[in-house]
């Protein structure tokens, strides 16, 4: 058995900023491997973009970094300089949240994915650069001919799937997507999402795709990862996660998309009160116990850690596998 | 984010209003706070503190009779020595207590200067980026117009119309000076004017006068305020170069008079430096001591506005 | 009126559209864009808002839904058409605006710029009050900062005295969507707009903010406007649903009727994209995407229509029509089903997802 692509052990990462030690990421085991698609789930401050900047050492110079990410067995923190480069866009590439916005407005497209082009094979010459930079477009379902406008001349949909024809540009074997269809219309949504599924049947990449619409992981992925409070919370096939999660987060997060047609659904707009805690001030014990409809006195007295199931699945709560119609105190 | 810092407001205790104005000397406090890292900052704050006290306590430093000319008692010209420190002008005074007294009306006439060139530059500013169509066309229009004109002769040409006086040397700065501050006004006011708070103030059925009032203003201050210092530097500048000219009123004595008489008495030729290099040296000292300030005010300010 | 007494009178209402109600009809609305180009971001739009019900407007960029909200409620004036509200056309001047706005309210979309961020809670919630004279009038005596607690309190805010000093930087996004909320519900109204609101929020916080838009419907008589793309959220909280295509109404009715048996194709294709698990075989729309400047003659739709592509619309014999001829504007029926197609019967999504 090959190892898989991406290995993400123990991983920690702590901020340093106004005179504090603020840790976003905790004991993170993730893997991806090739031809499979992992979705991250979270919402803001979990740790999810945190840690998939950790992919290819982008992480701000303050940020303390624990634990490995071995991509293709090496560890991508410790390596060396010149590996690094290489590793950067030909090994794994990341489509950026707020990637609408990433476009350099001045630059024609034919001129943006020509940088990443040159950055790694500068001997191409200038016809082949152009061969290739069509080639991606249409792989992204673009006409070849889009590549000499201008940023602004292309719709939203049609921006992000430049983005990934760029992440694309040196064919690297890991694409992480961070947020790719947040602000996108549902039909241009399912046209991207129907890009990302092509790329990896079709070119065998190994895809991590972060986003706070499980539905959308629920859909698209193999298996999901959800995060909360920089720890993972749950993890196993998207459909269970999805369909029947464990972990009261997953839950909620699951139905707080819900499903039209479902009479259950009906005016019981489902959701949790209060906030996604501030990384800086974690409540005590489990950082989810504040929100958790669950929750018991006991939740606050210590961290829950990830325990396995059946089925591949991970969950850290205290409560997973009691009879779960005993109700639970306030 | 969401832990409160002060206590919740109790019916009877203190109302609202009370603790709104707690709220602002404690904003005011980390401000000042912040304006402290500045180091140029600072030290501009304290020349110009120095010149203030100075030019308050004018009376207390320097005897008035030191102005006239009939009363003057040293000779002409005398070079600096214990007696006059700064020796004395072409009439016998001490160049000392011109100097001190110098600075009331240099300070003054720049400070009123800029306060006409605030005025009407804030006012036409607003309602130029606020008004779009003809009426705010016409504004900018006029305000670039205005731009265009060469400063000196326009002064001149007004400083000789309107008669030599403290207030119309004031005036012709303030009436010169406003365009630069109405255009940064107003390009602040277009971009405040498309912000979604004011779109909520009109669909709460707020009138023009609310939204220029309570919105566009309050969050053009800042920039205001930043621009005020140095428009004060540039009108003390002015002033001296007015009454260098010899615009100025002629009654009062300002560094810039003191410029002017050195010039026609040959002080530089003769070499009698203590009559002019103390005014300019106090002319550059100020404007400078107000740069620092501006500069250091804009990177409070700014940043604020823009993490908020 | 208490809530009882309004919903009361809602209900006897019934298909009467007068009281109290916002309707726009056949509201065209052009934009002349940078380039020179007419958009019509509304081409032709009859909707009707009642107090007691909550309508969902849904459709994606282009469809011209933020446009017609905005139209109700006075921001922008339609180049056709009129807007009435209690069947009294609306007043444009300064005044008659400020009238409107006192019985109609509007929250914007991202509400974390939407608050001054120079302005306490306080003074954002009392804002609409002062501009109305409400701060020293109100009807049940209480005073300016009785009215800003009850306010914030009716929004979920608890306790409101808490936050009355708050900047809004010192607020969380579900806090800030709230204190908007609150700003509009200050004044009483008797409809409120809410454009987009839980699409920049936390999933996880959504179903709060929609359960409170919800319980003011129940228990204040509110009738809501909702304007979004998301399909879930209005089967969620919407008793009625209109689809927008390119400026038009192209489906309206109950929501369990539209969203449970679509019968416009675009309402089909847009149901079964909705990522779902175990769900219909998606139909993903090819083509142009809509384009305001450019509205394609006879239905607008049918550049894109999987129902004309898939030979369905010539088995049904109405191809031509579907290219050549324009379709009426449905009208603002509040009970019936309306869709905007010359097909004569619906085509089932499992045929269109083959196409």
């Amino acid at each position: 058995m090959t190892a898989p692509l991406l290995e993400m052990r123990d991983v920690g990462v702590t901020y340093r900023a106004r005179g504090r030690e603020i840790p976003a990421v905790r004991d993170v085991n993730l893997t991806v491997s090739r031809g499979e698609i992992v979705g991250l789930a979270g919402e803001s401050g979990c740790g999810k973009s945190t840690l998939a900047s950790t992919i290819l050492r982008l992480q701000p110079a303050s940020a303390q970094v624990t634990g490995q990410v071995l991509f293709e067995g090496e560890d991508v923190l410790t390596m060396r300089w010149g590996d690094l480069r290489t590793l950067r866009w030909a090994g794994a590439s990341i489509v950026f949240q707020g990637a609408l916005h990433s476009l350099n407005p001045v630059h024609r497209i034919s001129r943006q994915i020509g940088e990443a082009i040159t950055t790694h094979q500068p001997g191409l010459s200038e016809q082949q650069v152009t061969e290739r930079t069509g080639d991606l477009l249409e792989q992204v379902g673009l006409p070849r001919q889009r590549a000499s406008t201008y940023p602004h001349q292309l719709s939203g949909g049609q921006k992000q799937r430049v983005m990934i024809a760029m992440a694309l540009a040196c064919n690297p074997s890991l694409i992480v997507a961070d947020e790719p269809t947040t602000a996108l219309d549902v039909m241009v949504q399912a046209q991207v999402l129907d890009v990302l599924q092509h790329l990896v049947r079709e070119l065998g990449v190994g895809m991590l795709i972060i986003s706070h619409d499980l539905s959308v992981l629920g859909d698209l992925c193999d298996r999901i990862v959800v995060m909360y409070a920089g720890r993972v919370v749950e993890a196993g096939p998207a459909a269970a996660v999805f369909g029947q999660s464990l972990h009261p987060y997953a839950r909620a997060l699951s139905a707080a998309f819900p499903k039209v047609g479902d009479p259950a659904a009906r005016f019981a707009p489902a959701g949790l009160p209060g906030d996604p805690p501030d990384p800086a001030e974690l409540p005590p014990g489990c950082s989810f116990a504040p929100r958790c409809p669950q929750a018991l006195d006991s939740c606050t007295e210590a961290v829950p850690l990830l325990e396995s199931y059946d089925g591949g699945r991970l969950a850290a709560c205290f409560r997973v596998g009691e009879d779960r119609e005993t109700v639970s105190l306030p | 984010m969401t832990a409160p810092t002060e206590t919740p407001v109790e019916a009877g205790r203190l109302s609202t209003r009370q603790l709104s104005w707690q709220r602002r000397r404690q904003a005011l406090a980390r401000g000042w706070a912040e304006f402290r890292r500045h180091r140029s900052g600072m030290v501009g704050l304290g020349i110009m503190v120095a010149f203030v006290l100075v030019a308050l306590c004018a009376p207390l430093l320097a005897s008035a009779d030191g102005l006239s000319v009939t009363k003057a008692t040293g000779g002409v010209l005398e070079s600096p020595s214990g007696k006059f420190w700064l020796g004395t002008d072409e009439s016998g005074r001490s160049v000392l207590t011109l100097l001190i007294w110098g600075s009331r009306i240099s300070l003054l006439v720049g400070l009123l200067a800029t306060v006409i060139s605030m005025v009407i530059g804030t006012l036409i500013g607003l309602l130029s980026g606020y008004f779009t169509g003809w009426a705010g066309s016409i504004l900018y229009r006029f305000t670039e117009w205005f731009l265009v004109i060469p400063f000196l002769p326009l002064a001149i040409i007004l400083a000789t119309v309107l008669g030599r006086s403290l207030f119309n040397i004031a005036l012709v700065i303030g009436i010169t000076t406003w365009p630069s501050t109405a255009l940064l006004i107003r390009s602040q006011t277009l971009s405040i004017k498309e912000r979604p708070y004011l779109e909520r103030a009109r669909v709460l059925g707020a009138g023009r006068a609310h939204q220029i009032g309570r919105h566009i203003l309050p969050n053009v201050m800042p920039m205001v305020f930043a621009n005020t210092t140095l428009t004060v530097a540039a009108a003390i500048l002015s002033e001296t170069t007015l009454s260098f000219l010899g615009l100025g009123d002629p009654t009062r004595v300002s560094w810039g008079t003191m410029l002017d008489s050195a010039y026609s008495v040959g002080a530089m030729t003769t070499g009698s430096w203590w009559f002019f290099l103390p005014p300019g040296l106090c002319v550059v000292a100020v404007v400078l001591a107000f740069t620092l300030i501006g500069r250091a005010l804009e990177e409070v300010l700014d940043p604020r506005l823009r993490g908020r | 009126m208490n809530a009882q007494g309004k919903a009361q009178s809602a209900s006897t209402e019934g298909t009467n559209p007068q009281s109290g109600a916002l309707e726009a009809d056949g509201l065209v609305v052009e934009f002349t864009t940078r380039s020179g180009a007419i958009a019509r971001a509304l081409d032709g739009a009859d909707v009707i808002v009642r107090p007691g019900e909550v309508l969902a407007l849904v459709g994606e960029s282009g469809s011209g839904k933020t446009t017609l909200a905005r139209t109700m409620i006075g921001l922008e004036r339609p180049t056709a058409g009129e807007v009435r509200f209690g069947g009294t056309p609306l007043d444009y001047s300064i005044s008659g605006l400020r009238t409107l706005r006192r019985r109609v309210q509007m929250v914007l979309q991202d509400a974390s710029s939407s608050l001054n961020p120079r302005h306490t809670v306080y003074d954002s919630v009392a804002e609409g009050l002062r501009l109305h004279g409400l701060d020293g009038a109100d009807p049940e005596g209480r005073s300016e900062a009785e009215q800003v607690a009850a306010a914030l309190a009716s929004a979920g805010l608890r306790p409101p005295e808490s936050l009355f000093l708050r900047y809004p930087y010192e607020l969380s996004g579900g806090q800030r969507q709230r204190v908007l909320i609150a700003g509009a519900l200050a004044l009483r109204p008797d409809l409120l707009i809410a454009d987009e609101p839980v699409s920049s929020l936390d999933a996880s916080i959504r179903g709060e903010i929609l359960a409170l838009l919800l319980k003011l419907r129940d228990q204040m008589g509110l009738g809501v406007l909702v304007v979004t793309h998301d399909l879930g959220l209005a089967w969620n909280i919407a008793d009625r649903i209109a689809v927008m295509y390119l400026g038009r109404v192209v489906e309206s009715g109950p929501t369990e009727e539209v969203l449970a048996r679509p019968k416009h194709p675009y309402t089909q294709a847009l149901l079964s994209v909705v990522p779902e698990i175990d769900e219909l075989a998606p139909v993903v729309l090819t083509g142009e995407i809509p384009d305001p400047t450019r509205i394609p003659g006879g239905c607008r739709f049918h550049p894109r229509c999987p129902a004309l592509q898939g030979g369905f619309a010539e088995a049904a014999g109405v191809a031509t029509m579907c290219t050549t001829v324009d379709l009426p504007l449905i009208p603002p029926d509040v009970d019936g089903h309306h869709v905007a197609c010359h097909l004569p019967q619906r085509v089932a999504t499992e045929d269109l997802a083959d196409v």
